[in-house]
């Protein structure tokens, strides 16, 4: 950043460039957009949660006044997902519907009552299929097998890995924790409920509007599902009221809009409801977890064997990443010398699930926060003070060959304990009250892009001109989360002037450069370094400029609160409208590009791909709680979190974050349970959502919100614009397990499964109180057919980042010297 | 958006001619109120009446009478908001039971909308019948709407979805009578009498009458307290309601008492002996923990509502011994705002 240290706009809170037209009202939604002669679709949905399509008959249907098109699976030959590996969605199902909720025909009418009414016309005749409902009946029938792809029976992906023999750690610890944690599906609940709208223009060329947080991955998909060259086709990302991960697939909706517009030749509409938002789903993974855990006498861990059963639903989605997740970045923390990790995802005939905020990890996070918890209290130990003496260190690699950069998350924890007079309330509070410590780690961007190609992961562009206006283009996608906020930000820092004087052009495929989209964190580092590489490469054009007026050397020249001037001089200098003019006059039309790719990642084994990340953000919580005796009842006071950002680009936006992080965890701990309802089997084969409504899946209300302290930790990471790593996902992590700690805290009982409903508290105290296990929790694990171990022998014991081809044989080395990288 | 059936609507001014109309269009019509129960109802296709009346113009509903008769009486139109029921300073001084269960119900922006009227004739609750007619259509229904079985007892006979009124338990702990006015006349039942344990056929309510005003006893000497079981701060009904009013004599002892339970039946009852179990007797900690198991023991929770149904009843006895010493005078202001999330 040559001449100047101080930051003008990075770092200083302020109101979001796009805040007001949010508060107002203003920023226009998908559900906004409004076209001329527009027909609006709705789609006919299955009622069984597993079946084969015998018929459809939709002549009824498209004879009713006001129809215009009823689509079924035959318009749509070509099956979709989106991953690579798993391409096994249709838009509409033609021959088998996997859970209640999987479409299976679309009426475009008049308008949205015109087509309602006409799907209650169609005739679809179904067999049904045995119903699959939880991973355990999906290991133990392998018929009737979901989907003909995928590992045998109804196993979509099951690996194994190890890295350093761990049953050699395990049996030279001074103890083994063995503990099972289960942690319960729930999904993003975004207020904005999807919607698009697609439109042909007189060139026969297509434009989706869409609530997605992905435009160039829909793009692609797109292209390939209706078979029409992406040249063709725009995605416009409209900004999204809300995410969290349920808006980063391709959905069968945008696909079914797309073909009806081209057909009709007008545009097609689509509003999701909020029952069919919870069919779309793509949510948090129901995981079991099984964790066996080797420790020394001083807190020390050895060794962790991890084991994983997910509960995938009817499609792949983005599960084979998910899969990875669920134990990919569990010794990004603590130092972990061996780490053996199996993971299985089965297909269920439920609603598929996906990434949400945390995607993958925050299931493993929970079991291996609340173990630690266990393991301080066996050991005696403050459950702060056995975490900081095992802190990963700076510029290190893991296990699994990970690569740390900066942490500070013994910073994190040092604070958060001395906000919340940890010292003093931690085991000495009243019975009833408790506090509970967890921490967690998440990526600053995910390494590898959903699709293999060796180009960067994003892309900037910059226009300005003599009025001295400065454009951003970016394929980057506004989800509520302040990606245009912190782009303008950095192009105004970079070239000296206001954010609210940068125009961002976001998530629109056929205007901006491509980036991926909004997801697993990746916004702020990709995107901003993209941004100061092109705003860089501008404002060397225009100190030039500014330096030859003024008649110094370009290295002299500031640019600064919208002007161009002498670092030692500050009188001397000229505005930055007559700079821009000045570049223009000399260079020509005035632009810039500016593109990041990530590091190249150390692991070099099959499956490393999944966990590399630029930087690793590390999150400390304490959170209290208030536990009645007589009814289990919880309520959570106060919250204390400290985050380790990196550097804040906008205060505001960062705190907004972690307090959104302490929302949507809190929900996840104590009440929200994507769950399922089975009847009868004698009476009906039905297996429903339970409470697919805002009303009945519960989440946090502002009134049941506590007080919450933020503490933010800036120590900026060379890998990341001015040091911003990520702030959307990590803070979520330790809130579950934070919670489930206080409650062990409060009352001396464990309950090892989210939700911590008060049902759970009060049948653990009954068993506490009869003198029995005080848990509540998974009992048991199946017998899962997880596969002979990928060895990977960890850095400290001679690897190279390459999978061994025999299991390795105990090594030599000490297990010593982990720090090296 | 899921949309609404198509209807008819008519908006009398008077009473009289919305009885009229009410009755002329026979049983397929409905009254409307501030339409925060029905609508969504009919969005789901719970009721698709041909014609919606409302009541939303008709002078009278929403008058406030406090006393007038000379004999500490008050009437309160049926027609008043929740809010307006929230704010009316009389109803928190005399009967802080129904504020309390009146402030509770839903949320501030449905409060300024729901209808104390429209409160006592909300449709009873379950959660294989508040879904809408898609997933319906995915369990093959039920009983109480286009279905021949209960999914929550196959057994039963009758539909046993939830009572879910807040105010109605609180009225009939306080004694209330409601006035209902048809065509052909008028007349006065207690709000316990008001309902029928039926999840389908809930009210005594004849189709043809329009519940005009809502008769609270005259106040003196009685204290009252209303507590409610939910999830959280806001938006939920209830999974169990406990309204307790007690008349005392100025030595402590009590003259007169009434507990009665919402969200546990079909319809919200008067607990028979609970009140009787307390005359006589100081409101000591013996005598709240046996009316608290009384209660207790007449509360039937069922597996269509929220929460674990082991778990929502064994918390009754909890539940009646809040009310019970918030009246008794014990500060309960810390366990009110753990359970309500908010001071009342
Ligand atoms: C998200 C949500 C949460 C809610 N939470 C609660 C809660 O916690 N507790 C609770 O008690 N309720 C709750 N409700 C229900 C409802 O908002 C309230 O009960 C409200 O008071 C209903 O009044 P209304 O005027 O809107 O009734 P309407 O919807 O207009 O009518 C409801 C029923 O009463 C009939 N009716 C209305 N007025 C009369 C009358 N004068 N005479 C005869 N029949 C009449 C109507 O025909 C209809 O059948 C909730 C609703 C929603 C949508
Ligand atoms: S209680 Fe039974 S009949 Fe009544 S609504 Fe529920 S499932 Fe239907």
């Amino acid at each position: 950043m040559s001449t100047r240290k101080r930051f003008d706009v990075v770092g200083k809170p302020r109101r979001r460039v796009d805040g007001r037209s949010k508060v107002t009202g203003l920023t226009k939604f998908a559900d906004d957009v409004v076209l001329p002669r527009m027909l609006h679709a709705k789609m006919l949905r299955s009622p069984h949660p597993h079946a084969r399509i015998d018929a459809i008959d939709v002549s009824r249907a498209e004879q009713h006044p006001g129809v215009h098109l009823v689509l079924t699976g035959r318009d749509f030959p070509v099956s979709f997902g989106i991953m690579p590996v798993s391409q096994d969605e249709f838009p509409l199902a033609p021959e088998r519907v996997r859970y209640v909720g999987d479409p299976v025909a679309a009426v475009i009418a008049k308008d949205e009552q015109t087509a309602s009414e006409a799907l209650d016309l169609i005739e679809v005749k179904y067999t049904p299929l045995q119903t699959i409902a939880t991973p355990e009946e999906a290991l133990a029938h392998p018929e009737a097998r979901i989907h003909e792809y995928g590992e045998h029976g109804n196993i979509h992906r099951i690996q194994a890995y190890e890295f350093g023999d761990v049953e050699e750690a395990l049996a030279k610890s001074d103890h083994v924790f063995e503990d099972l944690f289960f942690f319960q599906g729930n999904t993003h609940l975004p207020i904005e409920q999807h919607a698009s709208v697609a439109a042909v223009d007189g060139e026969g060329k297509l434009t989706l509007w869409s609530s997605t947080q992905v435009p160039h991955y829909i793009h692609r998909a797109l292209a390939r599902a209706l078979q029409v060259n992406a040249a063709h086709i725009r995605v416009i990302a409209c900004p999204n009221g809300g995410g969290f991960g349920g808006k980063c697939d391709l959905h069968n909706h945008e696909i079914v809009v797309s073909r009806a517009a081209m057909r009709l030749g007008r545009p097609v509409k689509i509003c999701l409801t909020r029952e069919e938002v919870f069919y779309m789903h793509r949510g948090r993974h129901p995981v079991l977890m099984k964790f066996r855990t080797g420790v020394m006498n001083d807190g020390k861990i050895t060794g962790m064997h991890l084991q994983t059963l997910l509960d995938g639903g009817g499609y792949g989605s983005y599960g084979a990443a998910s899969t990875f997740y669920t134990g990919v970045l569990q010794p990004v923390s603590y130092e972990l010398p061996r780490f053996k990790f199996d993971a299985c995802r089965t297909f269920t005939n439920k609603p598929p699930c996906g990434p949400k905020r945390g995607h993958g990890t925050p299931q493993p996070r929970f079991g291996q926060e609340v173990q630690l918890d266990k393991i301080a209290e066996k050991l005696r130990i403050d459950p702060a003070e056995l975490r900081l003496n095992m802190v990963a260190k700076p510029n290190s690699l893991t296990a699994n060959w990970l690569r740390i950069g900066s942490i500070g998350l013994a910073e994190c924890i040092r604070r958060v304990v001395d906000i919340s007079g940890w010292k003093d309330k931690h085991r000495k509070l009243p019975e009833g009250r408790g506090l509970g410590l967890a921490c967690g780690a998440y990526m600053s961007g995910a390494g590898l892009p959903i699709y293999w190609n060796k180009m960067p992961h994003s892309g900037v562009q910059l226009l300005l001109d003599r009025s001295g206006q400065v454009t951003v283009f970016c394929g980057a996608t506004e989800i509520g989360q302040g990606s245009d906020d912190v782009l303008a930000a950095i192009v105004a820092e970079v070239l000296g002037i206001d954010a609210f004087d940068v125009r961002c052009v976001t998530g629109d495929t056929g205007l901006t450069p491509i980036d991926l989209g909004s997801y697993s964190s990746r916004v702020t580092v990709m995107m901003g370094n993209a941004a100061i590489q092109a705003a860089e490469r501008l404002r060397e054009v225009l100190a030039e400029a500014a330096a030859e007026h003024l008649e110094v050397s370009p290295e002299r020249i500031v640019l600064a609160q919208g002007r161009a001037f002498l670092a030692e001089d500050p009188g001397r200098g000229i505005s930055f409208r007559e700079t821009v003019e000045l570049a223009e006059a000399k260079h020509g039309t005035l632009g810039s590009v500016g593109s990041y790719s990530p590091p190249r990642a150390p692991a070099r084994y099959k499956g490393g791909g999944v966990g590399p990340s630029p930087a690793y953000s590390y999150t400390a919580c304490v959170v209290e709680v208030a536990v009645d005796a007589a009814t289990g009842w919880i309520t959570v006071p106060r919250v204390w979190i400290a985050h380790d950002i990196g550097r804040a680009i906008n205060p505001v936006s960062v705190r907004g974050q972690v307090e959104g992080s302490v929302y949507m965890g809190l929900g996840e701990a104590l009440m929200e349970e994507q769950v399922f309802r089975r009847l009868p089997p004698k009476l009906s084969g039905a297996l429903v959502h339970k409470i697919p409504s805002l009303l009945e899946y519960k989440s946090l209300t502002s009134l049941d919100m506590p007080e919450v302290e933020t503490v933010l930790i800036e120590d900026p990471d060379p890998n990341c614009p001015f040091g911003a790593k990520e702030v959307g996902q990590g803070p979520l992590l330790p809130v579950m397990p934070a919670v489930a700690n206080a409650v062990w805290d409060a009352v001396g009982v464990r309950i090892d499964e989210v939700p911590i409903t008060p049902d759970k508290v009060l049948r653990a105290l009954e068993r506490k109180a009869k003198g029995e296990n005080p848990r509540v929790g998974p009992e048991s694990f199946p017998a899962v057919p997880y596969p002979e171990p990928i060895c990977v022998a960890p850095p400290w014991e001679g690897g190279d980042g390459n999978a061994s081809k025999e299991k390795r044989k105990a090594p030599a080395r000490k297990l010593e010297g982990m720090a090296a990288s | 958006m899921m949309r609404l059936p198509w209807f008819r609507h008519h908006a009398p001014d008077t009473l009289a001619e919305a009885a009229r109309i009410l009755a002329g269009e026979g049983p397929n019509a409905m009254l409307i109120a501030g339409g925060t129960d029905l609508l969504p109802n009919m969005k789901r296709r719970h009721q698709s009446p041909s014609a919606l009346i409302s009541l939303a113009r008709v002078e009278g509903l929403k008058n406030i009478s406090n006393g007038s008769g000379g004999n500490g009486e008050m009437r309160l139109g049926a027609g008043l908001t929740l809010s307006d029921v929230v704010h009316c300073a009389a109803v928190r001084e005399k009967y802080a039971g129904l504020y309390q269960a009146a402030a509770q119900v839903a949320t501030t922006h449905l409060r300024n909308m729901g209808t104390l009227g429209g409160n006592l004739c909300l449709d009873t609750r379950c959660n294989y019948y508040n879904q809408n007619y898609e997933w319906r259509k995915a369990i093959d229904f039920c009983m109480k709407k286009d279905g021949d079985i209960c999914w929550v007892a196959t057994a039963s006979k009758r539909c046993v979805a939830v009572s879910s009124t807040d105010t109605a338990p609180a009225l009939i702990a306080l004694g209330a009578k409601v006035r209902l006015f048809s065509a052909t006349g008028e007349r006065e039942v207690t709000v316990a009498d008001l309902y029928n344990n039926d999840g389908m056929d809930y009210l005594t309510r004849r189709p043809d009458e329009i519940l005009t005003s809502v008769l609270l006893p005259a106040a003196s000497g009685w204290n009252s307290s209303y507590w409610k079981l939910r999830r959280r701060g806001a938006f939920d009904f209830p999974v169990l309601g406990v309204a307790a009013a007690v008349k005392t004599a100025s030595d402590g002892t009590v003259e007169e008492a009434r507990i009665a339970l919402g969200a546990v039946a079909s319809r919200p009852f008067l607990v028979e002996k609970a009140g009787g179990l307390l005359v006589g007797k100081a409101l000591t900690d013996d005598a709240i923990a046996e009316a608290g198991a009384l209660v207790a023991s007449r509360a039937k929770p069922m597996d269509n509502a929220d929460l674990d149904i082991y778990w929502r009843k064994g918390v009754v006895s909890s539940f009646v011994g809040y009310a019970l010493r918030e009246i008794r005078g014990d500060d309960m202001r810390v366990t009110r705002l753990r359970i309500a999330r908010h001071a009342l």
